[in-house]
């Protein structure tokens, strides 16, 4: 079945809600590791179909949209050297959230090994970003470039090419029935593959909140989760998304582990 | 002391009692002191006394004309800001009765800027303040002009100051000030504690050669307490921590008594309470509610009412633990474990603020184990045996925001600051390498990849001392300084609609609620808050708007934070009682029956030995065990168990802890597991599982990212949030999460990661406790394989379907939410 919203299901699973109980109130709050398969069982998909504009996407556990039929990856809000630019002005976060979202990156193209990767904009969080890179950092981008187009859009972080980085830089690209930007336009785009929001949701069991990245899109429009490593997020229930979605109605794909956990949003009636 | 302070207390009928004497000649000699007394025995008045006197000697010798000495002359300092406030209102009445030529102002974080402001040039002579204003004070490039003529410090209520991070801040404030001021006297104003020596060290610049101790001046306690435990008529409840059952009795107390502090551990616990005696009040008793979530004006009013004699009773928690007298209360109850033998015992001080009549005081159990701890409780007050915690080591989050604040006072040397920090008692022990790991932090990060240091916030001038790279940074010292870390807080809005008609708009404020309970919330649900059931209508912002609503079942908010665990001390009372069936005559017959059938079914393990019993139940198997070292330890405890058995093929699905045991249920049967050695109980509970299994567990806990948060922000790495920023740019606000899951994957021997498992340690993961605990019980282990439940294993076994569950994994919240919600919006297309 082809359902892009089918969700998986395995049978161990719905045996264990039903002897975890009811939800209860909570006031502290624990995890342990989601306990392994058992091993008759399969292991859940790495990735979960996301439609847009009739075209079949699969959404990385990393945060990047695998296109398979144009062996192209689309990531989105790197802000590398976010940690520097911080810095700068009097904050000294760890310098390491670069370092952490190039082998983020790194791994899911050598899984992948996309002939083109196309980055959403804001690659760097400030205009400097690229020249303040450290060199081991710029060498290990320049390695997951070589032999593969690359795409920079630019982004409100980045409005301009960034010195000494490779890869081509452009505004917006169109290709086919897709469009990809950086901001999402206001109102109703067809077709339209963004990021800037940095999408991020809730969901509730048991008094327990968890807070994770998500994809957020009706089909239309996919606004993309930010990739990088000290990117914080706008909660899908916020009245931008309402904007994006004029209907209400979208889902969010939320990224766990090993697989997407899928959330709707009902239409505003 | 002159004649028109004898004449004053004269007036009075008073004569100044031997401590006000004792103190006054102590600190004439130029001693500091520590003074120990229960309440009541005017120990405010007491430590104020020989500053009034100095400045009356001082002030009077000046003639007319004559310039009259000035500056300040005595620096207090309180925990809390309104009782800062109150003393200087209380210190007003003898002032200007006996016409002192004394000046008295209050500076706390409300002060207005330009009172403020006036202060640092023209300082009153004494001064009303906190820990974190003088952090701010001597963070100034005026702090030596400042505190120039400064003859003594008073510290308010220091055994509650010392158990917190503030108390490491005031302590290196104090290190600070002893150079400044060599013939610096401090007194310390203290409850009765375990280790007065620890205080005593507290208020003297320490050396590594010898400790250096003040003088101590102990006020023995009046009347011994009359103290009793509730005999209820009712079912003593199995579990649970309502003490619905004793309800009828305590309004009955409060009926028969002129004013009764009922004082309850946690604040939904006042709510419940507080809607549960209003519910029986046909007498229309004029009962009140007080707790720190409240708006600060409902508060005061609630006070004052309580001054005024106009209250029957004040429903309470902590919040009434320090601070003056507002009334005249007869009766304190506590309801549900009283935690500590030293905070009960501090809390029955609040009855009867006359030294020689007995305070009286009733404890009303909850549930049966906590029978057994009121029991200990009350052993232990009649003895006069204190449980007060060890002092604190110094923390290095706090210890980054002294450098800080000292580098933006004036570029100081690196030597002396380090001989300075450790002059201050909880930093006595402190490595000159963790010193300078701690300053390279503040500098530029601390981090090994060394990119950061043309960012740094303090540099080395070419004279080799540090200073301020910019004035901004000055800037965000003072907007960040201070240890209180609040919880996202939302504030609690009752909704009007203009002209009854339209959307409803926030009217007035209630309080503030942890933004954490109210995301579990969606619009339409009611709570119980500030007394009433309110429904939540939506979030605007900061605010919760919300309607007053009539419900069955509201939920009760939680809270962060006021839960503490029982102490050491108690506990071991408890496990005492338990093993000597001698001791149970004191116990109730239906607590007595319990233990009786306990061990005729099962086993009471000794003092020293640990209990674990596994039993199967429907179609699962059970294994508790009590240790009795409190929640905190057994969440602990709980995590690293379900680990070790998940890996031994237990298949573990979830677990339960309370103060008192810990549950664990699983699909194999964990106790023929134990009897074959597949683990063995002994390896199952050896100590390792505080090594790897920790380790990876600490990885991904939000326990240890909350409390990696709060050093965050303490030490200055990330900005606090301050009102008016929640707004704007959400998505560029930098998550601690984040910064943690870097940190750790790149850097995990960072200070910053040090300073979290040091509080974690000791906080919310009780790791110390738990190690404690597993040493302890090397090998005395006793575990009983039985066909079922266990009388002990009831009440945890209750809590199981109330309590919450841990042992899920986040992913399985994901799970179920996400088919939840796909559910529903399935059927509704």
């Amino acid at each position: 079945m082809s359902d892009p919203f089918e969700t998986f299901r395995p049978s161990w699973v719905r045996q264990r809600a039903l002897i975890w109980g009811p939800a209860v109130l909570n006031s502290a709050h624990e995890q342990l590791p989601l306990p392994a398969l058992p091993e008759d069982e399969p292991a859940g998909p790495q990735t979960t179909a996301i439609s847009v504009a009739g075209i079949g996407f699969e959404a990385t556990r990393e945060g990047g949209l695998w296109w398979a039929g144009e062996e192209t990856l689309i990531v989105a809000d790197l802000h590398l050297e976010k940690g520097s630019s911080y810095a700068e002005r009097g904050t000294l976060l760890p310098p390491y959230d670069t370092g952490a979202t190039l082998e983020r990156l790194e791994a899911v193209i050598a899984r992948l090994e996309p002939k083109t990767v196309i980055a959403l904009g804001d690659n760097f969080h400030d205009r400097g970003g690229g020249g303040r890179m450290p060199d081991v950092y710029r060498k290990k981008l320049t390695a997951i470039q070589i032999g593969r187009n690359w795409v920079w859009i630019t982004g409100n972080h980045d409005p301009e090419p960034q010195a000494d980085v490779g890869g081509d830089w452009c505004e917006t690209l169109s290709f086919g029935p897709l469009h990809f930007r950086h901001e999402p336009k206001a109102g109703r785009a067809q077709g339209e593959l963004a990021g800037h929001l940095h999408p991020v949701t809730r969901v509730q069991a048991r008094g327990r909140g968890v807070r994770r990245r998500c994809f957020i899109g009706d089909g239309r429009r996919l606004v993309l989760p930010a990739f990088g490593a000290l990117t914080g997020g706008i909660d899908a229930r916020d009245s931008v998304f309402q904007q994006l979605f004029p209907s209400g109605a979208f889902r969010a794909w939320m990224i766990g582990e090993n697989r997407l956990y899928t959330v709707s949003f009902k239409a505003n009636r | 002391m002159p004649e028109n302070f004898s004449a004053w207390f004269g007036v009075r009928g008073w004569s100044p009692r031997p401590h006000q004497t004792a103190l006054l000649e102590k600190t004439a000699a130029g001693e500091s002191v520590l003074l120990v007394a229960p309440t009541g025995a005017g120990k405010t008045l007491a430590g104020f006394l020989p500053s009034l006197v100095s400045l009356y000697r001082e002030r009077s010798r000046t003639r007319p004309g004559e310039r009259r000495g000035s500056g300040l002359h005595t620096l207090y300092i309180s925990p809390l800001k309104a009782l800062a406030v109150d003393i200087a209102r209380n210190l007003e009445t003898p002032v200007r009765e006996m016409d002192l030529p004394v000046q008295i102002e209050t500076r706390t974080g409300d002060t207005p800027a330009h009172k403020r402001q006036r202060q640092r040039y023209n300082p009153p002579d004494i001064l009303m303040t906190t820990p974190e204003q003088v952090a701010l004070l001597l963070a100034s490039g005026d702090a030596p002009w400042f505190f120039q003529n400064l003859q003594t410090v008073i510290l308010d209520e220091l055994h509650a100051l010392v158990t917190s991070k503030r108390g490491d801040l005031l302590s290196l404030g104090l290190a600070r000030l002893f150079p400044l001021r060599p013939d610096l006297t401090t007194i310390g104003l203290s409850a009765t504690v375990a280790n007065p020596d620890d205080l005593r060290r507290y208020l003297r610049p320490q050396n590594r050669a010898d400790k250096s101790l003040a003088e101590i001046v102990t006020v023995k306690g009046g009347a011994q307490a009359d103290l009793r435990i509730l005999e209820s008529e009712e079912r003593l409840p199995w579990s649970g921590h309502t003490a619905r059952y004793a309800l009828r009795e305590i309004y009955e107390a409060i009926k028969a008594h002129r004013m009764t502090l009922v004082f309850v551990n946690v604040r939904s616990q006042a709510e419940l309470l507080f809607q549960e005696l209003w519910r029986i009040n046909e007498d229309h008793l004029p009962i009140a509610l007080h707790h720190g979530s409240l708006d600060v004006s409902q508060r005061r009013k609630v006070e004052a009412a309580m001054a005024a004699g106009t209250l029957k009773a004040i429903v309470c928690t902590s919040t009434l633990d320090l601070g003056i007298d507002w009334g005249d209360v007869d009766l304190v109850i506590n309801v549900g474990a009283p935690k500590g033998a030293s905070r009960l015992a501090q809390r029955i001080g609040r009855a009867n603020h006359r030294l020689d009549e007995p305070s009286k005081a009733m404890l009303v159990p909850a549930n049966r184990f906590e029978v057994l701890e009121c029991q200990a409780a009350l052993a232990a007050a009649k003895k006069g045996e204190q449980d007060t915690p060890p002092l604190r080591t110094g923390a290095l989050d706090v210890l980054a925001q002294h450098i800080l604040g000292m580098a933006c006072s004036a570029p100081f040397d690196a030597d002396a600051l380090y001989r300075e920090v450790i002059a201050a008692t909880p930093y006595a022990g402190l490595t000159r390498e963790d010193f300078d790991r701690t300053l390279d932090f503040v500098a530029t990060g601390g981090y090994a990849l060394k990119s950061y240091e043309r960012y740094a916030r303090i540099k080395k001038t070419k004279e080799g001392k540090w200073r301020i790279a910019h004035p901004k940074i000055a800037q965000q010292y003072r907007l960040n300084v201070g240890t209180i870390i609040e919880s996202p807080l939302l504030k609690i809005r009752l909704g009007r609609r203009a002209g009854g008609k339209g959307p409803l708009r926030g009217g007035p404020v209630l309080g503030q609620i942890e933004e954490y309970f109210l995301e579990t919330l969606v619009p339409g649900d009611t709570f119980l808050f500030s007394g009433r059931i309110l429904k939540l209508e939506g979030i605007e912002g900061p605010d919760a708007i919300c309607s007053k609503a009539i419900a069955d079942e509201p939920k009760i908010p939680y809270y962060a934070g006021g839960k503490f665990p029982l102490s050491t001390y108690l506990a071991d009372r408890v496990r005492g009682m338990l093993a000597d069936p001698g001791a149970w005559d004191a116990l109730p017959h239906q607590v007595r029956d319990w233990l009786k059938i306990q061990s005729l079914r099962s086993v009471l393990p000794r003092r020293d030995e640990l209990l674990v019993e596994t039993f199967p139940r429907a179609s699962k198997f059970y294994l508790v065990c009590y240790p009795f070292e409190g929640r905190l330890a057994h969440q602990s405890l709980g995590m690293l168990l379900t680990r070790r058995l998940e890996r031994a093929r237990a298949r573990p699905l979830g677990f339960v802890a309370s103060e008192y045991a810990l549950c664990i249920w699983g699909l194999r049967d964990m106790g023929l597991m134990m009897e074959r050695g597949t683990p063995s109980t002994a390896d199952l509970f050896a100590e390792d599982m505080l090594g790897d299994d920790l380790e990876e567990w600490m990885a991904d806990s939000f326990l240890m990212k909350r409390t990696f948060r709060y050093c965050a922000l303490i030490s200055g790495l990330i900005e606090k949030r301050h009102p008016g920023q929640e707004k704007t740019g959400r998505q560029m606000t930098v998550s601690s999460d984040l910064i943690y899951d870097v940190l750790r994957a790149h850097e995990p021997d960072h200070i910053l990661l040090r300073a979290t498992w040091d509080d974690a340690a000791t906080g919310l993961l009780d790791i110390k406790r738990l190690s404690e605990m597993l040493s302890r019980v090397l090998g005395r282990i006793v575990h009983k394989r039985l066909e079922r439940i266990s009388p002990l294993a009831v009440p945890i076994m209750l809590e199981v379907g109330r309590e919450p569950v841990h042992g899920e994994a986040q992913e399985q919240i994901l799970e179920e939410a996400s088919e939840a919600l796909i559910d529903e919006a399935m059927t509704l297309v």
